[in-house]
């Protein structure tokens, strides 16, 4: 027998993606895998290292804890999403490219967009509110010292602009 | 890591979901799914039909009343806690919600999905337990209220009958002369507690005239302990009701001196908060 | 080196692509290719069993599902276990598994089956649905039951002994017995795992028209999969290509190989006639890829009224799981690192590698050396404690000292060479740090504190750590007709901005901007002779290696130059890709001199018409000279004769928690030298990276197997990771650089480092809060608990001696 599909219109950085899918088709591999947006990676699916994570209107949400066909009615952002629509880097990547922020990259998005929306809630967090604020993702190459580093000097960067 | 296939419908009214949750014993409701997600992931669970309840309308709210906080079923973690006006009714919930995973989870996760997924090592069962609050759900036979004192069955299972579905949870607001208090020690922030106690105490002038604790993490079901007659030795009151067990990350023997530790410590806040709540 | 990017904090250039999201890892490849298929595997719940039989035949009828294959599939090469990578004389039972197991499983998670379907949830589907019987047998699981060998892992393995090695270097038993003072001690360090972001994963494409199979694998060695993959498959090595995109980290497991999904993924491919995609989940990784550490140690040590070393004799088991493809590196390791900065006056060491029912063990960053400084540290801690002596003097009295290199242990190292110490200055890295962590200062903050009603404790440790070991890596470097360079370089990238670093020692050395300069890594269609990267050798190997490629390519250039402008080589000078005759305006920029270095038939476009026939060349010699060849191009290979010698110390302020006996970090400090720093920031971001996961081996991490051999905490649920609110809100480093003389740029190693001395820092601290003995690492709140009541029970007993 085979599997319904569904289908399910995202809107995901500002396009409207028509995928079809079986309800059990995580949003994390719709994202990546129907929409093409391979940016939000997979780290554990089971929702604890927060590399796949994006947001849902707004929100950090980890995309490996949804299902695509529950975010029929959301604003997705993913990290290529982040990025200036002239291709220039916004001021959350940019610190982390001016504090060494990232190695291997593969946390990285999930970061991006968790510090993304904070720095939207508390444009000027002190250190302890930057950890805070990445203390749900897990990164194994930084020991975080740089990224936190990013949060404060992102949020310089946006002052500044 | 992926799901077995399951049926799914997202109704936008309530009846039709009551109906579609009828209609499968193996249905399951989807609200935030932080928990459920994972389980179908790893194939833990395996309903044959999810009932995503994120399309009905009127349940997201958070309203604060004179008797305290009503959250709807679709309400987030992260709704709650930055509700002032509830933190203002009822400190507990806010004391015990910034303990709840990390910030990604509670922005999604719902805290009437935590009450019904009914796990022990959470926060806000045992909330809604010391609180003595309850849960209201709805079925196609009708609708009832559900003490917390009835809510929790066994381990990660509530007493709802699996056609219904958890609409609203109260939780009573700190009355004058109370006072509450919470604290946890976890391997990790963020992470699922060792050990967790909260309390709710009533003050008399310098008496004491209630005292009871609620524990996280030491029993398969949220317990509530009344220590009023223990003051001087609530933990002592305290461990011949739990049961605490060994596990990788802790034997029950520092999880009962974690109890130990905790549970005076957090007796006293409580009753210094009543004091200055006169 | 006299130039500008060497030493400097360059941004790196790989970050532009990640930050975009569009780095590309291995599951992000063909993912719009409709014909993809995805594989999963069935994997043993069993720690220890025979397979009686194998039922597929549900499987068949699902839709989607295009093959299933167990051992009866394989053939050929395919059907014999896989390689052991790397034999040794003492490694007298050595064992790997196979592709897919052949009659029995040795370990929970070992495959069995092998599903491919059209996409990855149906494929696990159809792995529900394989029925296997089991015989079971009784596991093997941890160092006591494989010792004890009341059952063993393999039949024909007797004692569970794969292997039993012994060096010694001068009579380290009498010098015990004949010295004044000794001590003896028995410490252990438990499984933990490198757990990178990205699990492994491998994609396969076989293109029938020219029979070619090109590999995508998340892997630390490219051409040793390429040479797997071949042999297995019965391909010549010409026919295989290997490419490793960007992988997300690596720490040592993905330097095993070939992985059983490294070769049914292109057996499948070529098979279907369809690419193929294998992308482990986090399960898998947890209880089918590899762990480390697991060690127990006996130490007797003897040393006089200063605590210095006159014997040391360390007898160690070590626990590599199921199989042991990886030979016998970690324990080699172990048994020669362990010796640190010091020079006991005499040393012996033998170990067992024993088989247990569990996965198998492969170097995790570090590789045996976090369980050689502990136990040396450790035993370093003990003598001061006994002599009642500070304890950064007692190890003061054993260095090496700066004017004894190079320094030889007479013993010999995991590369098959002789132990030698090339250079080092261990007294100026304790005096750097003793300032950095306020080493002398700490008795007056620790009665500050205790005042407080608070506990605190400081510890230190030392370690060596052999770099850069061969055999060798090679580079190739060429400047196209745009002036642009293109660098290869074989071995791979996960993470350590290779991109950035070697761009920088290309641009020094050729006079080229860097913008202009391009480097791959982990392609063997472009250097197709490469070893990988472990050992923390890619700076020193392929670093040297890039280095005299370009030096090749701007040989060239200055002589192609000096004749295009009539002068004298010494005259010439490179700068930004132009090269000029000093103190003249003549100039020729590197393109054009490119365009020169290849005589043409036919032009292509408006430069390269100066290099065609009847524009360029004398008519009088052939237009490439016999010891020539066309191209503006310089490949060069590095193969040091030994491995040279990084060190470092850290230093570590915790505090205990009286009640819940939580470990708070307050001050972390680290003295580093990896001789001249390429690019400081990306060092930096190494060392932290090494802290990070020093703490979560130290006070976190740890695999939990019960008595039957099942994984309890196969998750990051419950394997605990280190958040950012785990490691120490800042991590001070001080460095100091000692060139190594056996490389042209005086460089040593940096990626393992930081992770090095973590368990033994930690337990020196605690210790020193607690005044309770450490002997065994990881340390929970939990096990600290117990060991206050232990020790309050009967503090004598516990104490050391």
């Amino acid at each position: 027998m085979s599997e319904q599909q569904h289908d399910v219109r995202l809107r995901v950085n500002g396009s409207v993606h028509e995928v079809r899918v079986p309800a059990r088709r995580l949003l994390s591999d719709a994202l990546r895998h129907d929409c093409g947006l391979t940016g939000t990676h997979v780290g554990c699916e089971h929702g604890v290292c927060g590399a796949c994570t994006v947001l849902v209107d707004g929100r950090p949400t980890r995309s490996c804890l949804m299902l695509a066909v529950s975010a029929v009615d959301a604003e997705v952002t993913t990290v290529e999403g982040l990025t200036e629509p002239d291709g220039s880097l916004s001021p959350v990547q940019q610190a982390f490219s001016d504090c060494h922020g990232l190695q291997c990259g593969f946390c990285t998005p999930g970061f991006l967009t968790t510090i993304a929306a904070g720095l939207e809630d508390n444009p000027d967090p002190s250190e302890d509110e930057a950890r805070e604020m990445v203390a749900g993702n897990l990164c194994r190459c930084t020991g975080y010292q740089n990224i936190v580093k990013a949060v404060l000097r992102a949020a310089e960067i946006k002052a500044g602009s | 890591m992926k799901p077995a296939p399951f049926a799914f419908v997202r109704p936008s009214t309530l009846d039709d979901a009551l109906a579609a949750l009828a209609a499968d014993p193996g249905g399951k409701v989807l609200a935030g799914g932080q928990s459920l997600v994972p389980l179908l992931s790893m194939r833990l669970a395996s309903p044959t039909a999810l009932v995503d309840i994120n399309a009905l309308p009127d349940l997201g709210h958070v309203r604060v009343a004179e008797d305290g906080v009503r959250v709807g079923a679709l309400a987030r973690h992260a709704d709650v806690l930055a509700d002032a006006a509830a933190r203002e009714s009822q400190p507990l919930l806010a004391m015990a919600l910034s303990h709840v995973a990390h910030a990604t989870i509670r922005n999604r996760g719902t805290t009437v999905g935590s009450l019904v997924h009914a796990d022990a090592a959470a926060e806000m069962p045992m909330v809604l337990r010391l609180l003595d609050g309850h849960v209201e759900v709805a079925s196609v036979r009708g609708r009832r209220t559900v003490p917390a004192a009835e809510l929790f069955a066994g381990p990660l299972e509530s007493t709802l009958a699996h056609d219904e579905i958890a609409l609203e949870a109260f939780f009573p607001a700190l009355a004058p002369r109370a006072g509450v208090a919470f604290e946890e020690v976890a391997r990790r922030h963020g992470d699922y507690a060792l050990v967790g106690v909260a309390a709710h105490a009533v003050c008399d002038g310098d008496t004491v005239t209630s005292a009871r604790l609620g524990f996280v993490s030491v029993s398969d079901v949220p317990v509530v302990v009344d220590v009023t007659d223990a003051l001087d030795d609530p933990a002592g009151r305290a461990l011949a009701d739990l049961e605490p067990g060994d596990d990788i990350h802790a034997t029950a023997d520092y999880r009962a001196h974690l109890v130990r530790v905790l549970a005076p410590r957090v007796l006293a806040a409580a009753i210094e908060h009543a004091r200055s709540n006169a | 080196m006299t130039t500008k990017l060497f030493g400097s904090k360059v941004a790196r250039v790989e970050d532009q692509r990640f930050l975009r999201g569009q780095g590309r890892y291995v599951d992000d490849l063909l993912h719009d290719d409709p014909r993809l298929l995805h594989a999963a595997v069935l994997r043993s719940p069993h720690a220890h069993a025979r397979i009686t039989d194998i039922d597929v035949s549900d499987v068949l009828d699902v839709e989607g599902v295009v093959a299933v294959w167990t051992y009866d599939d394989l053939a050929g090469p395919m059907a014999e276990p896989l390689p052991l990578l790397i034999p040794h004389p003492a490694l007298t039972h050595g064992r790997t598994q196979y592709a897919l197991a052949k009659d029995e499983v040795n370990h929970v998670g070992e495959a069995i089956a092998f599903v491919v379907a059209t996409d990855r949830y149906v494929a696990e589907d159809a792995v529900a649905l394989i029925r296997v019987s089991y015989e079971f047998l009784e596991p093997v699981v941890g160092i006591p039951a494989a010792r004890a060998a009341e059952r063993l892992v393999h039949p024909d393995v007797p004692g569970n002994v794969g292997a039993r090695l012994e060096q010694e270097n001068g009579d380290a038993r009498a010098a015990i017995a004949a010295a004044p003072h000794t001590l003896s001690l028995d410490l252990r360090i438990e499984r933990s795992a490198c757990t990178p972001m990205e699990g492994r994963g491998t994609v396969a494409r076989w293109d029938p028209d020219t029979g070619r199979l090109t590999v995508w694998s998340s892997t630390q060695t490219s051409t040793g999969v390429r040479g797997c993959v071949a042999a297995k498959l019965g391909l010549d090595l010409a026919k295989v290509d290997v490419i490793t995109p960007d992988v997300g980290g690596g720490f040592g497991v993905k330097i095993n190989h070939p992985w059983p999904e490294e070769l049914l993924v292109p057996l499948a491919a070529r098979t279907l006639g369809r690419p193929v995609k294998f992308t482990e989940d986090r399960r898998e990784h947890f209880i089918s890829s590899a762990h480390e550490r697991a060690q127990e140690h006996h130490v007797e040590v003897g040393f006089d009224d200063d605590g210095r070393l006159l014997g040391l004799d360390v007898e160690f088991w070590h626990d590599h799981g199921a199989y042991t493809p990886y030979g016998l590196i970690v324990p080699i390791i172990t048994s020669t690192q362990l010796l640190g900065p010091y020079k006991p006056q005499s040393y012996r060491v033998v170990f067992e590698s024993l088989y247990t029912n569990t996965v198998m063990v492969t170097p995790y960053r570090g590789a045996g050396r976090p369980q050689g400084c502990f136990v040396m540290e450790r035993t370093m801690d003990a003598i001061a404690a006994y002599l009642g002596k500070d304890r950064a003097e007692v190890r003061s009295v054993n260095f090496i000292q700066p004017d004894e290199f190079p320094y030889d242990h007479g013993l010999v190292f995991q590369d098959g060479r002789e132990l030698e110490y090339d250079s080092g200055d261990y007294p100026a890295s304790l005096a750097k740090l003793k300032e950095l962590v306020g080493w002398d200062e700490f008795e007056a903050f620790r009665a500050e504190m205790a005042a407080e009603g608070r506990r605190v404790g400081i510890g230190l440790a030392c370690y060596v750590e052999g770099t850069g070991v061969g055999p060798y890596e090679g580079a190739h470097v060429h400047v196209e007709t745009s002036g642009k360079v293109k660098v290869a370089t074989g071995l791979t990238t996960q993470g350590q901005g290779h991109q950035t670093a070697f761009a920088q020692i290309v641009a020094d050395t050729l006079g080229v901007r860097f913008e202009d300069v391009e480097v791959t890594t982990g392609d063997t269609r472009r250097m197709p002779y490469a070893v990988g990267t472990f050992a923390s050798r890619a700076a020193v190997m392929s670093g040297s290696a890039v280095h005299l490629a370009a030096l090749r390519a701007k040989e060239k250039a200055l002589r192609i130059a000096a004749e295009a402008l009539e002068a004298n080589e010494a005259d010439l000078e490179i700068a930004d890709g132009v090269v000029s005759v000093r103190g003249t305006d003549a100039s020729i920029d590197l393109g054009t001199i490119s365009v020169l270095s290849n005589p043409l038939r036919y032009a292509f476009d408006e430069a390269s018409k100066a290099a065609t026939q009847f524009s360029v060349g004398d008519p009088g010699k052939p237009p490439v000279a016999e010891d020539d060849e066309p191209g503006l191009e310089g490949r060069d290979f590095y193969s040091p004769e030994r491995a040279t010698f990084a060190s470092g110390m850290h230093a570590v302020i915790v505090e205990t928690d009286p009640d819940t006996a939580e470990v708070r970090i307050l001050k972390y400090a680290v003295v580093h030298d990896c001789g001249h720093l390429i690019n400081p920031m990306i060092v930096e971001g190494q060392i932290h990276g090494g802290v990070a996961q020093g703490v979560g081996g130290a006070l976190y991490e740890r695999m939990a197997y019960d008595e039957s051999g099942q994984l309890l905490n196969a998750s990051f649920m419950d394997f605990l990771m280190p958040y950012v609110t785990e490691v120490p809100a800042s991590i001070d480093i001080d460095h100091l650089e000692t060139p190594s003389p056996l490389n042209p740029l005086g460089i040593k190693g940096a990626g393992e480092a930081g992770v090095i001395p973590s368990a033994a820092v930690f337990a020196a601290a605690i210790e020193d809060a607690e005044r309770i003995p450490i002997t065994a690492m990881p340390i929970s709140p939990s096990e600290l608990f117990d060991l206050r009541r232990a020790h309050a029970a009967s503090p004598a007993s516990e104490e050391t001696p």
